[in-house]
């Protein structure tokens, strides 16, 4: 599921660099240096997104077919639903590398199974607090809610997401070249 | 092959006199009829460990000792568990952790060497600790476990944390806590992921030997064993000693009053402090020595306790659950009111064996020993 889900999102990257113009991610990018100056210039921090299939995912294609320009530095995993996320697929992201974890569902009541993003809100909060524990900052993680119709809205939720997290350098698991067992 | 035949002599298997008392005192094949221990060893004896790598029940065994303890020939079944596990591990294989895998997520990214916890939270004010001294009490998980497990069991498992640093202070002792101490790795020796612990041990020898202690303490009978034993055994001996803090408590009995605490309680006792450690008498002797407190032996005690029904966060089933109401209902049957445990997993097991369960004979009130002692004593 991982494989198609990443060859869909790369189409939707894809639309935003190569359907626009060249000029204006590069506006983009000059925006989110302008508000992080003074750090490493070169960090395009590394995000995974889950987005619940029925709104965010929607939402993230709806974007697309927009042509919404936004950072294209994530990779979306889709889930049946955000209540789905719990704090191991979270961490798991983090031990392989990523800088930031984005978790997105449907706006309260438009839940696709009706209470599942009040779990999601559950999972998220324990995920948080082990995030925080483990000394990877806060900030890393965030919770949205995108519904399918809000395509600009996605946009908008991953360029600041996207700014908060290179605003924080890259996550300390990251480039750790762990060994497996 | 060869490795295989290693692992079987090394672990005395060849020894194996199919007698099948392990597969009779098997927490595990009481409940699940297709788990046995014999045939395991037999079928690493007929055929190698190819056929055991792929199966599933591979990862159900707790690791208990109960079935060493009873067998005739001193077959080492946990550590050829351990070795068969390496073997499958090293193929990319694994049993199905709990919890979506969380717990064993924490374990890995706590072997990355820039990693910078904020895991002292819970030390309010009132404790004594600092960053260099003679004593060390050694947390483990409690904090995570307070993240993940607080909410949906309602109990807080920082108290444990807190009231050992509690009694420490109270004898006279102001520990050592580190402020970036690394999971100890106890659950990924059993699993025979072997080099991520290797990467723990050396990060909590080093921590620990550079704060300049000479005894650790802990709460939790793994994380004793663990730095006791499993470390000296893999990366040399090291240069601190170890012990649970029912041995320390029990130590300096004589110097602490308690106050009067009216209670039936009974003991569960944990494998990796009983069987493992020895450390039977220990616990016991506090217990008792808190005036007011009627002690009462479960069915099944000391060196023939049952394991609280989950190891290493692997392979929890239907028959984890029957492991633990059984052994709820015996504590209740032996006409307890309290089920004191000294090992926060077990508690946390247990807890979970009586969520959202509306059922009486399980219905008993479990806290850890600390709690029990901290709350106990004179102010
Ligand atoms: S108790 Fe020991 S000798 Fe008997 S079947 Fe089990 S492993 Fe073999
Ligand atoms: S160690 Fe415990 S769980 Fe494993 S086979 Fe022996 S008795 Fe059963
Ligand atoms: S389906 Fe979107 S949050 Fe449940």
């Amino acid at each position: 599921m991982a494989g198609k889900t990443e060859d869909k999102k790369k189409r939707k990257a894809g639309s935003g660099s190569t359907a626009g113009p060249k000029k204006k991610p590069s506006a983009k990018k000059a925006a989110a240096k302008k508000r992080t100056a003074s750090r490493k210039k070169d960090f395009t921090p590394n995000i995974v997104v889950f987005a619940c299939n029925w709104c965010s995912y929607a939402g993230a294609d709806n974007a697309g077919v927009n042509r919404i320009q936004y950072s294209p530095n994530f990779r979306v995993i889709r889930t049946m639903c955000s209540g789905r996320v719990t704090p191991a697929f979270v961490l798991k992201a983090f031990k392989l590398g990523a800088d930031g974890v984005m978790v997105s569902g449907c706006h309260f009541g438009d839940c696709h199974y009706i209470f599942g993003n009040y779990k999601a809100v559950e999972q998220f909060e324990k995920t948080k607090a082990l995030v925080k524990t483990l000394g990877l900052d806060e900030k890393r993680v965030a919770l949205e809610w995108v519904s399918a119709a809000e395509g600009t809205r996605w946009g908008e939720v991953i360029d600041n997401f996207v700014a908060q997290v290179t605003s924080l350098g890259p996550s300390p698991l990251n480039h750790s070249k762990k060994k497996r067992t | 092959m060869d490795a295989t035949v290693e692992k079987l002599k090394k672990n005395k298997a060849f020894s194996c006199l199919e007698c099948g008392k392990c597969t009779a005192v098997c927490p595990i094949s009481r409940f699940n009829e297709s788990y046995s221990p014999r045939r395991m060893v037999a079928e690493g004896l007929f055929y190698g460990a190819d056929g055991l790598v792929d199966d599933r029940l591979l990862w159900s065994c707790l690791t208990c000792q109960l079935c060493s303890q009873r067998c005739p020939v001193d077959v080492r079944y946990s550590e050829y568990m351990r070795d068969v596990r390496a073997e499958a591990v090293s193929l990319g294989k694994m049993g199905n952790p709990s919890h979506g895998g969380a717990l064993h997520y924490i374990m890995e990214i706590a072997t990355s060497p820039k990693l910078k916890q904020e895991r002292t939270e819970w030390i309010e004010s009132g404790l004594r600790v600092k960053k260099k001294g003679e004593v060390l009490y050694f947390v483990g998980c409690i904090p995570f476990y307070q993240d993940f497990f607080a909410k949906d069991f309602e109990f807080t498992p920082v108290s444990i944390a807190r009231d050992t640093v509690r009694i420490l202070n109270h004898i006279g002792v102001e520990p050592v806590v580190l402020e970036n101490e690394r999971c100890c790795g106890h659950d990924l020796y059993w699993l025979g992921r072997l080099t991520e612990f290797d990467d723990l041990g050396r990060l909590n020898i080093k921590a620990i030997e550079q704060s300049g202690a000479k005894t650790v303490v802990t709460a939790c009978p793994e994380c004793a064993l663990t730095l006791k034993r499993l470390y000296s055994e893999r990366l040399g001996t090291a240069s601190f000693e170890v012990k649970h803090i029912s041995e320390v408590v029990a130590d300096h009995i004589e110097r602490i009053s308690f106050d009067e605490l009216e209670r039936k309680i009974t003991f569960q006792d944990p494998c990796r402090l009983g069987r493992y450690l020895g450390v039977y008498d220990e616990p016991r002797n506090v217990i008792t020595a808190i005036p007011g407190v009627t002690f009462k032996e479960m069915a099944h005690s000391g060196r023939g306790a049952i394991c609280c029904g989950t190891t290493n966060w692997m392979n929890c089933d239907a028959t984890s659950k029957k492991i633990q109401s059984s052994r709820l209902k015996e504590a209740k049957a032996a006409g307890a009111g309290t089920l004191v445990t000294a090992c926060p997993k077990c508690q946390i097991h247990f807890r979970c064996a009586q969520y959202g369960e509306e059922a009486e004979d399980i219905d008993i009130e479990l806290m850890d020993f600390v709690n029990l002692v901290a709350s106990a004593l004179r102010k």
